[in-house]
């Protein structure tokens, strides 16, 4: 069985964000970057599987769209266990377009992880559309996944309770909270051997964009919060009710 | 050119989430001068399609096959495709939910169209089409313009709310034409969440972080949310420590919710908590640290402490209630 996960690079999710003069951008600069934290999940949860499994696991490939400088955030992601990394060169800024790159090298994979989402754009987007360019299968806020005899045993998330579903390679798993419970830290030993493994770097090719971000607006800042004493809790409750109406 | 909007339901009734995604509709098809028409897909009975009449919509496909229930994404994005080019649909209307997010996409791709996930309220303009939607989880505001001639949209749950607008609502059978090798899906079993508001539906939230000291100590929250019909969250570490079930986490890496009220008990209010839960209209703290964050993002504010003050919560939450 051959894992791919989908690897977004993402800005720390302790960023202070801000936007250029005109707010038609992100300001990136001094920004910390890392593996989207659910692709950081799901990477660990491959590792896992591949050790739990070693016999049934052939390999884990990341792959990634974008430009040379989230070729830091790739080796990380080899430090963590993946076995290959794959960079399609170009710049990431629609789904439909990054799905597109990635559908063209995402074919002979039994099982590909995407996250539910990427921290910044928040576009919920990428891994169900690779899924319909595949015509394949996909399960999505997976929170769990065991490999069974001849199938796959997930776990997912509804609205309004939980379940869990057999279901057969190939797959593409769009995964969530629960589906590994810490992201796994890279080893010196993984550092040093992820220097040695292959990070293949593909053009990307022709594709169409259907959505552009034109601008961007920070929220207003709030209004100083009213204190209340610890002895007059119930007048709080007061102020809901009668000033700001919300009961 | 109209709307479509796909309705979701449960056990055989209309989601909440489905009387707000048809009252979106209808607004954003008048803004536009588009008709509106809704789709139903699995059980659903007749009386219960009725009620999207409520909330302006004048025209329903249904497609009872009871293969949808299973929930497969690729054939309800399958089905929803197929109507929304039967209604010759130029804007298409899903929740930002769990299951929405899993079709969207694929409903996108099937209809060359541009995606648009979590938008929040009516858009900013129409011509170009411009929507609304929060970016960097919760810390900031992006404006997404749509280029494709079809647009997807999920609407973020409570963004827009209900509107009435009682209408005489006409229910066409719509067969997608789906048999049952498209519902490769199999559910071995559910677990749901019974008697209690689902998260993503409730106007309140009461919600607890580490500063309550342990599982145990949930009891006064459960009767404050009880009495408020309100729902019950947590902070990542209280949903670690397995004091509460995982569904309840919020924030960066847990559910975004956008509640009427939000109370934040016990909570410091670290930027990925407050990622989760800055949309909500009113946010409640009590923390017994006066330099905690959380009081940044607050409207009203307790310094103390919360096991002193969840009784008078409940007890000045029981004087209204009885007024
Ligand atoms: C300079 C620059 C500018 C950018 N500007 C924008 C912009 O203006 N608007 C915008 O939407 N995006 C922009 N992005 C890219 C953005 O981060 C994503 O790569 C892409 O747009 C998809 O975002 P999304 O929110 O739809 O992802 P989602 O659909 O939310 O991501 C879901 C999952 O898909 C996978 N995934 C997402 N992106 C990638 C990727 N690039 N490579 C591999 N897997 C991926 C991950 O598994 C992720 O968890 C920019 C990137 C760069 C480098
Ligand atoms: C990548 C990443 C993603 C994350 N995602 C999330 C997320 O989605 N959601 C999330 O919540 N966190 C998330 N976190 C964790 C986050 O950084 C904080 O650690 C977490 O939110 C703290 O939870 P807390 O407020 O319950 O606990 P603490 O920070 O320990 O705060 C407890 C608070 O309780 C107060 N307190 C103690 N006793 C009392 C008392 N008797 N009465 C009143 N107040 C009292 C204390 O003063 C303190 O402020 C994430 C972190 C990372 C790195």
């Amino acid at each position: 069985m051959k894992i791919l996960v989908l690897i977004g690079n993402v800005p720390d999710t302790t960023t202070k964000i801000k936007f250029n003069a005109d707010k038609t951008a992100f300001d990136a600069s001094g920004v910390q970057w890392i593996i989207n934290p659910w692709d950081e999940l799901a990477l660990t949860r491959a590792v896992e599987l591949k050790e739990a499994h070693a016999d049934k696991i052939e390999s884990i490939v990341v792959a990634n769209v974008g430009r040379a400088e989230t070729e830091a955030t790739l080796r990380k992601a080899l430090a963590v266990g993946a076995d290959e990394a794959i960079r399609i060169d170009a710049d990431a800024k629609d789904a439909w377009y990054v799905a597109s790159q990635l559908a063209k090298v995402a074919a002979g994979f039994d099982l590909i992880l995407a996250g539910i989402e990427a921290s910044d754009y928040n576009g919920s987007a990428v891994g169900g559309m690779l899924a319909e360019m595949l015509d394949m299968k996909s399960v999505s806020a997976v929170s769990g996944i065991e490999l069974a005899d001849g199938a796959l045993k997930i776990s997912r998330e509804i609205d309004g309770g939980s379940q869990t579903l057999s279901m057969q390679t190939p797959l593409l798993a769009v995964v969530q909270k629960g589906i590994a419970k810490e992201p796994r830290i890279p080893a010196m030993r993984g550092i040093m051997m992820a220097r040695k493994k292959p990070l293949n770097v593909v053009a990307a090719a022709d594709a169409e964009e259907h959505t552009a971000f034109v601008g961007f607006e920070l929220p207003a800042p709030k209004a100083a919060c009213k204190m209340i004493a610890e002895d007059q809790a119930g007048e709080l409750i007061n102020l809901l009710h009668n000033e700001a109406k919300v009961l | 050119m109209s709307v479509l909007v796909y309705t979701e339901n449960w056990d055989g009734k209309f989601k909440k989430v489905s009387f707000e995604l048809a009252s979106y509709a209808v607004a954003l098809a008048e803004s536009m001068q588009l008709p509106v028409a809704a789709l139903s897909l699995g059980s659903v009975e007749a009386s219960e399609l009725e009620k999207l009449g409520a909330y302006g919509i004048s025209k329903i496909y249904t497609d009872t096959n009871e293969g949808f229930n299973s929930l497969d994404n690729q054939a309800i994005a399958k089905a929803v495709s197929a109507a929304a080019v039967k209604a010759g649909a130029t804007v298409v209307i899903l929740a930002h939910n769990n299951l929405g997010k899993a079709v969207a996409p694929r409903l996108a791709v099937r209809l060359k169209a541009g995606l648009a996930a979590g938008v929040q309220g009516l858009p900013v303009t129409t011509s170009p089409f411009v929507v609304k939607k929060l970016v960097f989880t919760g810390k900031a505001f992006g404006h997404v313009s749509i280029n494709s001639t079809v647009k997807v949209l999920t609407l973020a749950p409570n963004s827009f709310g209900l509107v009435e607008k009682a209408t005489a609502a006409s229910i066409e059978t719509f067969d997608a034409g789906l048999v049952s090798a498209d519902f490769a899906t199999t559910i071995e079993s559910t677990n749901k969440v019974t008697g209690k508001i689902l998260l993503q539906d409730a106007e309140i939230v009461v919600s607890g972080g580490r500063g309550l000291k342990s599982g145990e100590n949930w009891g006064q929250l459960e009767e404050l949310a009880a009495l408020l019909g309100a729902g019950t969250a947590c902070s990542r570490p209280v949903s670690d420590e397995g004091w509460r079930p995982h569904g309840e986490h919020v924030g960066q890496t847990g559910k975004i919710i956008a509640p009427n009220l939000y109370f934040a008990l016990g909570i410091s209010g670290a930027i990925q908590h407050l990622g989760g839960v800055s949309s909500s209209k009113v946010i409640v703290a009590v923390n017994k640290d006066p330099e905690a964050p959380i009081f940044e993002a607050a409207d009203y504010g307790i310094v103390g402490d919360v096991f002193k003050v969840l009784p008078q919560f409940i007890e000045a939450v029981k004087t209204i209630k009885s007024a």
